[in-house]
């Protein structure tokens, strides 16, 4: 079986235009919503109360409510959480709970609606730890953006390939977080966790793209670079739709089948892989192109050495 | 001809044989059982296993298997009934009551030759099994304020005892949270001063100045006295939590320290949290005080009464009954230091205590030579009780006498108990240490699971994990026929690899550690793809069968290592920022890297050159 039968000659640089075009109004929403609304953190990073109750009966939402804020409580949110019996009651943090208090209280509560009711799960974040996670989050994607950058500018030698690469791993993380300011779907410490391995994914592809520039730039030094480019991105291009619907099966299995623990995981993972496919294909090698790429920016003492070796 | 040296074969085939050992205890699954410890943290002998199992053999309880693994006794059985029938029946028993703490736990099903090996299961992370995390704040400041009154005592009863006149010694004066600053009468000796000084505010860097009042004496702590104070306030901490988490009979409890200020503390199966956050969060003192030699407390005991200004201690842990007298020498908070050591007389403890209660030690001992001294242990926690159906908090007093010993000199603040065992010496110095001034532990964290839920998350992994592992193999199958199987195969191993690695190392498997191992999977087919993808163009260019693999594998190779180092990046900056599961993800990400290279490029190599390497009329490969 084979997607493509015969090598695929796709007019990636001669269309570039409009993936620029695509990338930019993807960004615009991106940055827009990220900025407008805010993705909705989870008590990771803002403190508070995360609970899971199951109830012996299909409970009344408004009724929890209203009864949570009668035992004192103040703005619970309470949502359905995987099946209709299953509720998620999230509180923001408050100084004048302790921690220990809150799950007696909480189960009394919880149990005057319905007996049958258990308090699954409660996490208690304090909001100092919450803000150091925050603080932690930041950090960590700093140091994974500057190890990745100090990679690229030692592995290319060119600027023009380096700031392709750059500007696509940067293009995948705010198109992730653009879906969770758009869908506002909890964005916990796991989320984060799955960006970091989004970038490093989504360099992946890019990287073994621009290995395949280098080798054609070797063999056909006086093609022109956007053919170079186009063929080079049609030969690795198998490759990788490969890798992608291969790892999307695995994080399609992790979206649906594991639990809600792992959703914001699995979601950031997906769209973040389909956005780094989609970048290394459409935009890091068009950059390198825009920027005036030649072979002899990729190597560029290869001529003088070569002309050694003739007799 | 294809050909791959001898040596790589046979590494591929060790590496293989030995992930497959280590990761093999990780298929037997998980039995209940009880844990049995000692009280006094010492070692359960192979005698006192028989005698707990022939014990539970008498009273008809059934259990599979009993053996003592890092000094506990765990005791397997078929069934939840049995192992709280088990419980029930140790716990019924007076002597195994005084001597034993048990908990109710799981024990791996791993057989006795691969244990003896020191081969186990991967331990489950909390959300996995169920349990109570929680993580507290050591208020590393108030340690510091702490040894400043401490040097301030000692400032003016130095200067009292040399005849300095002084107006005042205050801790943390002048906006300086780390200094203790003197100000003498005027006219006051300042070099008799300082020299007084000496001794009590050794290490501190002392400067002598003098404003409109007079002579100002200050004394900075140095960074480095800065932080082994508030070390030692953490070391302190996690001791006391670490005595008070045994108490509570839980299998495999975790305290650990978390960056400068924090310390967590996992307890597996817990649920009940304001139990354990009773007990966690004690305020514990200590009392010396002298023992009443004339009156005997075994008469005492039998009286049930103590003599008119003593008070009598029955369950002690010196394991006899023993009267004290009422007034106390010097309490915990004066205690500033205790640290297990070697003396001539062999392992000991050295004691510090502030300069007044050295002064009431020295006229204590100069009077009772030879007579006996006790430490007393007191613990006073909140206890939530139903009174008349409301929820009523009482302080409740728990006491313990840890130590007692002969006055055999003449000592004031520093001075040695001696006569222990090595074992014994170290577990009173953190005894002390525990009664010592407790830094305020502030809970600033608390997850709890529930065992059904945790149940329902490894279910939901597992599930994840077969069902995505089977969609990739499936699909590589189809897409390079007889080389996806080769591939299959080669991740099969390197599940396997991943797994045996993870044990090797006890990683704490979380949801996001499984959710890790299956993009492992993932991205190990990346590899896999790269190489083969790189085949079928060779077959394309008209390369023969067996050229097109060594091509293949050759020309891969730059493209792979690339690939996999920026995955490696983000998976370090994980593996060093994160905790807790993030943590676990990260661990098995840069791990799964590793692992994925190697199948990859050399298994892989190596079975696809024993397929195809010896056959001389190879004309196609069956790669899709």
């Amino acid at each position: 079986m084979e997607f493509f039968s015969h090598q695929t000659s796709y007019p990636f640089m001669a269309t570039r235009k409009v993936w620029y075009t695509l990338s930019a109004l993807l960004m615009i929403v991106s940055l827009g919503s990220f900025f407008a609304r805010g993705v909705n953190l989870a008590i990771d990073f803002t403190g508070g109360v995360s609970a899971q109750a199951t109830f012996a009966q299909i409970p009344d939402l408004d009724q929890v409510r209203t009864r949570l804020v009668a035992a004192g409580f103040r703005e619970p949110s309470v949502q359905v959480f995987g099946s209709a019996r299953d509720i998620a009651i999230r509180l923001p943090p408050d100084p004048k709970q302790t921690a220990g208090g809150i799950r007696t209280e909480l189960e009394t509560a919880v149990r005057a609606i319905d007996p049958g009711a258990q308090v699954m799960q409660l996490d208690v974040v304090g909001p100092q730890v919450g803000n150091e996670l925050k603080v932690s989050a930041i950090e960590a994607l700093g140091f994974t953006l500057l190890g990745i950058f100090l990679y690229i500018a030692f592995r290319f030698h060119t600027w023009r390939l380096s700031l392709g690469a750059i500007l696509a791993v940067l293009h995948d993380p705010i198109l992730v977080l653009g879906f969770f300011a758009v869908s506002q779907m909890s964005f916990d410490l796991a989320a984060v966790a799955a960006i970091l391995a989004v970038i490093g994914y989504s360099l992946n592809d890019t990287v073994v793209v621009f290995d395949r520039i280098r080798e054609r730039f070797e063999g056909n030094r006086r093609s022109p670079p956007d053919v170079v480019l186009d063929q080079s991105i049609n030969q690795t291009l198998s490759r990788t739709i490969m890798t992608k619907v291969v790892t999307s099966i695995v994080v399609v299995a992790l979206l649906f089948l594991g639990g809600p623990v792992l959703k914001g995981f699995s979601a950031a993972l997906l769209i973040g892989i389909i956005a780094g496919t989609y970048s290394s294909i459409y935009i890091s090698s068009a950059i390198a192109l825009d920027c005036g790429l030649t072979a002899e920016h990729v190597f560029p003492t290869v001529k003088k050495a070569a002309l050694d070796h003739l007799p | 001809m294809l050909e791959y040296a001898r040596w790589k074969y046979l590494l591929v085939a060790a590496v293989l044989l030995l992930a497959l050992v280590l990761a093999l205890p990780n298929v037997f699954g998980e039995d209940p059982a009880l844990q049995v410890a000692r009280k006094d943290h010492g070692a359960v002998t192979p005698d006192a296993e028989q005698q707990v199992e022939s014990f539970l053999k008498t009273h008809g309880v059934r259990f599979e298997k009993g053996y003592i693994d890092q000094e506990r006794l765990m005791v397997r059985f078929a069934a939840v009934p049995d192992q709280l029938a088990a419980r029930d029946a140790v716990n019924g028993n007076e002597d195994f009551k005084n001597t034993y703490i048990t908990a109710v736990s799981f024990a791996p099903r791993t057989p006795e030759v691969l244990r003896a090996l020191g081969l186990k299961p991967m331990p489950l992370g909390l959300d996995l099994r169920g349990g109570l995390y929680l993580l507290y704040q050591v208020d590393v400041n108030s340690a510091i304020s702490q040894a400043l009154e401490g040097y301030a005592t000692d400032v003016r009863r130095v200067l009292t005892s040399a005849n300095v006149p002084f107006r005042d010694v205050a801790a943390g004066a002048g906006g300086q949270a780390d200094a203790i600053r003197v100000q003498l009468a005027p006219g006051a000796d300042v070099s008799a001063a300082r020299s007084a000084l000496n001794q009590p505010l050794q290490g501190l860097a002392i400067t002598t100045s003098s404003d409109g009042a007079g002579p100002v004496i200050e004394a900075v702590m140095t960074t480095a006295q800065i932080r082994e104070r508030q070390d030692y306030a953490i070391q302190q901490n996690i001791t006391t939590l670490r005595n008070r988490v045994n108490e509570l009979g839980v299998s495999e409890p975790i305290v650990q320290r978390q960056g400068v200020d924090r310390i967590n503390v996992q307890l597996p199966g817990v649920q009940n949290s304001a139990e354990v956050k009773d007990i966690l969060g004690r305020v514990a003192t200590l009392e010396f005080r002298l023992e009443d030699m004339q009156n005997s407390a075994v008469e005492a005991e039998q009286l049930g009464r103590a003599p008119l200004g003593s008070k009598l201690y029955t369950h002690t842990r010196i394991g006899r009954p023993i009267l004290l007298k009422r007034e106390v020498i010097a309490t915990g908070d004066q205690l500033t230091n205790a640290t297990s050591g070697q003396s001539q007389e062999g392992p000991a403890v050295n004691v510090r205590l502030d300069a007044r209660a050295g002064d009431n030690m020295l006229r204590t001992t100069r009077a009772n030579l030879n007579k006996r001294m006790a430490v007393v242990l007191i613990e006073k926690r909140p206890e939530t009780v139903e009174i008349d159906g409301k929820q009523v908090t009482r302080e409740v007093t728990d006491e313990d006498v840890i130590n007692d010993a002969t006055i055999r000199g003449v000592f004031s603040n520093n001075f040695q108990i001696t006569g222990l065992q090595a074992g014994e010496a170290r577990e009173l110095a953190l005894l002390l240490r525990s009664g010592s001034l407790a830094t305020p532990l502030i809970l600033i964290e608390e997850r709890a699971v529930g065992p059904s839920l945790g149940r329902e998350n490894i279910a939901k992994g597992v599930t994840a994990l077969i069902v995505g592992m089977a969609g990739v193999f499936l699909f590589m199958a189809l897409y390079y026929q007889t080389f996806g199987l080769v591939a299959d195969l080669v991740l099969l191993a390197n599940v396997v690899l991943l797994a045996a690695l993870l044990s090797l190392w006890h990683q704490v498997l979380s949801l996001p550690g499984i959710a890790g191992i299956l993009l492992t999977v993932g991205m190990a087919v990346d590899a896999n793809v790269l190489i083969y993808e790189r085949i079928r163009e060779e077959i394309r260019k008209g390369v023969s069968p067996q050229a097109a693999i060594r091509a293949g594998f050759e020309k891969a190779f730059s493209a792979i290592a690339d690939s996999n180092i920026t995955t490696l990046i983000a998976g370090v900056v994980l593996w060093v920022l994160g905790t807790g599961p993030i943590r676990g993800f990260a661990v098995v990400l840069t791990l799964g890297i590793a692992t994925s290279m190697f199948t990859s490029l050399m298994g892989s190599r190596a079975l696809l050159t024993l397929m195809y390497g010896g056959r001389r009329k190879l004309v196609s490969l069956a790669i899709g």
